[in-house]
This record gives structure tokens, sequence and C-alpha cells, in this order.
């Protein structure tokens, strides 16, 4: 009884991950859970990187995700401002409700 | 085995911390599930000997992002439980089935494929190679991928200055008094 954990190990991990993430994206209204299941999305990608550098034997991967949580920081910081911008004018921060464009 | 023990215990904290953002009613529960499972994923990074990259989504991640997200529930409301009621006739059992097919493809090809480059031994003939420390990363970070250093940096800057910018509301009558600077 010897089990090695292998990078395929992580991988179907973060494939779970991104697929409960992908999952709360269809089901959920609330702007700011959405958010939180795009995060979960962008994790469970990182981890795969992460796995694949060990993997293939060098640090591309580790950088890669490194640049992909600064872009995450980014996004997270204007994300936020527009769904206190929006709840500001409407007072709701459910997406169903944000029917202006609507013929 | 260790790596076996703790893969289990942090790959399951994570997978319960995700259902738990997806199934809670209040959002701050939802905050808390992400949180377990950015931490989790956090020690697989450390499996992984990626442990600059793991200090910095402990940092960035169940850190600041999370205290910003907490935040914003505050601002916004944290008494206002979500009404999970469906409005979209089978939407929940198609994303279900949809999610589901996904997850089994991404499965069936790590698990059939093997992508042919993952060895099948995961300890590898030099483990020094994939070492993530401080100087391992620095090197190619300020080497060959300085440009994408410099672009994140810039990209960093126009983040907070938007940021600032739909943050800010005037009053419609308020005019231009302050923040001229002319006096």
């Amino acid at each position: 009884m010897n089990f090695v954990v292998t990078p395929g190990w992580y991988m179907t991990l973060a494939a779970i991950l991104f697929g409960i993430g992908a999952l709360g994206i269809m089901v959920r209204r609330n702007a700011l859970v959405m958010f939180m299941c795009i995060e979960l999305m962008l994790n469970a990608v990182n981890l795969t990187f992460i796995a694949a550098g060990r993997a293939l034997g060098n640090l591309d991967g580790q950088l890669a995700v490194f640049f992909v949580l600064v872009v995450a920081a980014a996004e997270v910081v204007v994300g936020l401002a527009i769904i206190v911008a929006i709840f500001r004018l409407r007072q709701t921060a459910s997406v169903d409700d944000l029917t202006e464009m609507k013929g | 085995m260790v790596e076996l023990v703790v893969f289990l215990l942090m790959g399951g904290a994570s997978i319960l911390g995700a259902l738990t953002v997806i199934r809670a009613r209040n959002p701050v529960y939802a905050a808390m599930g992400l949180l377990a499972t950015l931490f989790s994923i956090g020690v697989l990074y450390v499996l992984n000997l990626a442990h600059f990259v793991a200090a910095v989504q402990i940092i960035v991640y169940a850190g600041a992002v999370m205290t910003l997200f907490l935040f914003v529930i505050m601002l916004i409301g944290v008494d206002k439980t979500e009404d999970l009621s469906e409005t979209i006739p089978h939407q929940r059992r198609l994303a279900m089935a949809l999610g589901l097919v996904g997850v089994g493809i991404a499965i069936a090809l790590v698990a059939r494929g093997r992508f042919s480059w993952v060895p099948v031994v995961s300890v590898l003939a030099d483990p020094q190679a994939t070492n993530g420390t401080v100087e391992a990363i620095a090197e190619p970070l300020f080497g060959e991928w300085v440009l994408a250093f410099e672009a994140t940096a810039l990209l960093l800057t126009i983040a907070a200055a938007g940021a600032i910018a739909l943050a800010s509301h005037r009053r419609p009558g308020a005019g231009l008094e302050q923040g001229t600077g002319v006096n």
C-alpha cells in the first residue's frame, strides 16, 4: 500500500473545484456570491498551474500563478467597486433586478 | 504517505468550502467557505513545493481579498438573506447536468489521457528544480518576465485609480469647491 499523489490528483481536485465554481455562477443571483465563485474558479486554475509546473519540472507554473494572483486582486478591487456603485443606485445586489437593457 | 493524508484532508476541506460558497444563504457564510477553500489550496501549494506562492496566497487572498469581500458584504447588508428559489424553469437541473459533464470530461482527460507529460511518479529526479523559494521565483521574475511584472504594476495602479473613480460620488449640488486646488 504505497499511494503516490501524482499531479493528476491535484488536477482532478482542481477540475472538481472549477466545476463547483461554474455551477455557482449559473445558479446564484447575488452578485457578491457570483464574484466569489469567480475567485473559486481562478484558484482551481492556479492549482492546475502549480501541479503542471511541478510535473514539467520548472518554475513557470508558479510564475503564472503569481501573475494570476495580481490580476485577480486588481479584478476584485474594480468588481467590488462596481457592485457597491450599483447597490448605491438600486439598493440591491441581485443580478435579476438589473434589467435596464431589456428590450 | 504524509502527502496523501494532507492531500485528502485539504482536498476535502476545499471541496466542503466550495460547496458552502454556492449553498449558503447568508453571504458571510459563503465568504467563510471561500476562506476555507483558499487556505486549503494554499496548503496544497506547499505540498507542491510552491512555498513563496503559498505565502502570497495566504497574505493576498485569505488576507486582503477576503477582508475586502467581508467589508463590502457588511456595507451592502448582512441581514438580507437571499431568496434561493429559482425563477427560470429547469435552470438548476440544466446547470447541474452541464457542470457534471464538464467535470467528468476534465477528470476523464486527467485519468485516461495522462496528458503524456505528466510523469507517473510525482517525485521528480531533481526536486530542487521546482522548489519555489523566494530567490528561485525572483530570478526569472525580474529577469525573463520583467516586462510582464511592470505591466501588472501598471494594471494595479489603473485598478486602484478606477476603484476610486467608481466609488467616489459627489452630490449633484456639491459643485467643485473641494479638490480643485484653486483658492
